[in-house]
């Protein structure tokens, strides 16, 4: 009994004391971020989510906070694990908002993680801008949550541009038109796949080789057998991290060498060139940056100074970019009035200045000038194709693994 | 029905009733946390009907919780939102009698076993169906609050705690409890083993089923790695053993202190989550080895009326 008692004593304290440390003093401006810190997604945020909003606290506190109307404000980070568990993702969000009563909060980590929370940032009034949502619903999510806003592009858009350097390559006479499809079978896999293949086909492209394979599957070597014995002139796999490995793993074990190499999500990732190193130049993936954009060099710089590791070459800096959006409106405005931010975020005439380069947000909360796709180049993961981006660089052949 | 009987309907109903009432007194934080609780509560219910008297572990609670979440998935925009806790129930009772059928003459860890791994297995066949159908992530867009779903998450609790209670008192609660004791000798007294536990499975199967179909909305994205995620049969387990299965709110006396606990730690310790839960389990066996209902039993007997 006694124990048990403790144990309720316990939890309805913290209860208790979450509503008095809610006094704030007035120069900081609170800022909440719950992320995967545990389960299947923590290792990607680690690489992508966290380095990234704690650069930005880290830099805006250094350079004296944000500045508003009486005075300037520091941030003050408020922590979260969600434990990649939309029910944590919910009552996190929940939490910061009603008891930590932060002023924002950052948009969580992954597609799944930000829909989850989607209707507390909304029905709170917290603007909910996504740096690692990808999705093709803009329009319904837009108009069921008005201050959700969508940083990193479209999946339609990203299939299409993939499928388009294939229908550029074989304009220019380099490769011929055989492809092998793959796709991990869950609901971003299979999206991918029947997208870039409608483009293909419609383009005279032939489809040699389709297979998918469950998430988290182990076994990889017969698909990339299967793909090598249809003698594809592209190899395209809409793979998440675990299977982008292993694929580039196998191909490089069986010698299977296409001309084009794709494995998705990952692929932008400093680890796995840090994993191939040499042998993955020329391969593509989703993302991409142009690395002679000084604005991304001095980004760079600056995560690998304070988290001890780059930054991946597609969504750090669009998660960084998020923050840097959330800060302007804020001085814009010199509020830290939720409403006052939502409208100014909610004005299309607005644009920010980003490490992506301007942004501006289109009737549905869209970003239109992303990165779709990227190759390993000489050690760098380059842009080379975008909609609305500068700098994008030429495709080159993959040639073999040696 | 004694008179006692009558007192109890009427104190639960009571209790039901003030529970009910919470959204009215707050809809954000404390809402979010009882919604948890009331979602575990009827899990972990349902699952001691059947585990409880019968002392076969399911893990398989993800598997009929995952198949109610795409039921609402795949349906709420063509069919009416209150038929389909009612598919949900249909299929989750199908399937549960399905695995009873082959598994239950199993027992022990064999059946464990089996049913860690059908979680897993309708996850691969749901994945390999959307595969084939080039069926697309779906997205449960709704204008269901939080509110609604608590109040159904309620009315789904008292349901179960009735079904429970009409269970404990027929002659299938006693033969349950037979089986549970020693399968053998209920097998000798005449009782058909097999068609108790299938029934008890199936209901308990059907419940998980519903809460999913209830839940989908609040997760709004649904897919099958985060739908049939593994840990949630885990956690039904724990708590109804936190809580204690003797009982019928044996389970619920589990729920709500380990949900707090959860919170707690998640609040208090961001970055030591998995390892202070760790810790929180091995105290849990070393010092409550029959759940908060045994260590009522004990006190009971040692200082109350109990004893006779």
């Amino acid at each position: 009994m006694k124990r048990r008692s403790l144990m309720m004593g316990a939890a309805t304290a913290a209860i208790l004391a979450a509503g008095i440390s809610a006094a704030q003093a007035q120069d900081t401006i609170r800022l909440g971020a719950a992320a995967p810190k545990t389960g299947p997604l923590a290792g990607g945020a680690d690489v992508t989510h966290w380095p990234a909003v704690r650069l930005w606290v880290h830099q805006t506190n250094e350079a004296g906070g944000l500045q508003l109307a009486d005075g300037p404000a520091l941030i003050e980070l408020i922590e979260y694990d969600d434990q990649t568990n939309p029910q944590q993702a919910i009552q996190a969000a929940q939490r910061m908002a009603t008891q930590d009563r932060v002023d924002f909060m950052v948009a969580p980590y992954s597609t799944g993680l930000n829909l989850a929370a989607a209707p507390i940032f909304s029905q709170l009034g917290y603007p909910q801008i996504t740096g690692t949502n990808v999705t093709n619903q803009q329009p319904e999510l837009s108009a069921q949550f008005p201050g959700m806003f969508f940083v990193l592009g479209r999946t339609g858009v990203m299939a299409e541009d993939t499928a388009q350097v294939l229908v550029d390559l074989r304009e220019a006479g380099e490769i011929g038109s055989r492809v092998a499809l793959v796709n991990v079978a869950d609901a971003f896999g299979i999206e991918m796949a029947g997208i870039s293949r409608a483009v293909l086909e419609e383009n005279g492209f032939e489809i040699v080789y389709q297979t998918s394979y469950p998430l988290g599957t182990q076994d990889i070597a017969p698909i990339i057998d299967g793909a090598r014995a249809a003698e594809p002139d592209a190899f395209i796999a809409w793979s998440y991290p675990g299977d982008t490995f292993a694929l580039t793993d196998q191909a490089i074990v069986q010698n299977f060498t296409p001309s084009v190499f794709f494995t998705a999500v990952a692929t932008a990732f400093p680890s796995y060139y840090g994993r191939f190193g040499a042998q993955a130049e020329g391969v593509m993936g989703m993302g991409g940056v142009n690395p002679d954009d000084p604005a991304f060099q001095a980004f760079a710089e600056a995560h690998t100074e304070l988290s001890g590791q780059g930054p991946d070459f597609w969504a750090s800096a669009s998660t960084y970019a998020t923050l840097e959006i959330l800060g302007q409106a804020i001085e814009a405005t010199g509020s830290k009035d939720r409403a006052v931010v939502m409208e100014y975020l909610q004005d299309n005439s607005n644009s920010y200045e980003t490490v992506l380069g301007p942004v501006q947000f289109n009737e549905m909360n869209d970003n239109e000038r992303y990165w779709t796709v990227g190759q390993w180049q000489d050690g760098v993961f380059r842009g080379v194709a975008a909609r609305g981006r500068d700098g994008v660089s030429d495709v080159i052949l993959k040639d073999g693994w040696d | 029905m004694s008179m006692r009987d009558i007192r109890n309907l009427f104190l639960a109903a009571l209790a039901l009733g003030l529970v009910a009432l919470l959204p009215l007194y707050d809809t954000g934080y404390i809402l979010s946390i009882a919604t948890t609780m009331a979602m575990f509560t009827v899990l972990a219910t349902s699952w001691a009907l059947f585990s409880g008297p019968t002392h076969y572990i399911s893990l398989a609670t993800a598997a009929f919780f995952g198949l109610g979440t795409f039921v609402t998935g795949l349906g709420f925009q063509t069919l009416p939102m209150w038929l389909l806790p009612i598919i949900a129930a249909g299929l989750g009772a199908v399937l549960a009698a399905l695995v009873g059928l082959v598994t239950l003459r199993l027992s022990g860890v064999y059946f464990v076993i089996f049913t860690l791994g059908l979680a897993e297995l309708v996850r691969q066949v749901v994945t390999w169906v959307q595969n084939r159908t080039g069926q697309r992530g779906m997205y449960v867009l709704t204008t269901i609050t939080e509110r609604d779903i608590y109040w159904q998450l309620i009315g789904l609790a008292a349901l179960v705690f009735l079904v429970g209670w009409l269970i404990a008192r027929s002659r299938l609660g006693f033969a349950l409890r037979i089986i549970g004791n020693d399968e053998t000798v209920a097998k000798h007294s005449g009782i058909d083993t097999a068609a108790a536990k299938i029934l008890l499975f199936m209901i308990s199967g059907a419940v998980a089923a519903v809460v999913g179909a209830i839940v989908a909305p609040r997760y709004i994205y649904i897919e099958p790695s985060t739908a049939f995620a593994p840990i949630l049969s885990f956690q039904v387990v724990i708590m109804a053993l936190l809580g204690g299965t003797g009982r019928l709110w044996g389970p619920l006396a589990g729920v709500i202190p380990f949900t707090l606990l959860w919170e707690f730690i998640s609040r208090n310790a961001p970055n030591q989550t998995l390892l202070l839960l760790g810790v929180a389990f091995l105290l849990i066996v070393y010092v409550l080895p029959g759940g908060f209902v045994g260590l009522y039993e004990r006190l009971r007997h040692r200082f109350g009326s109990g004893g006779q």
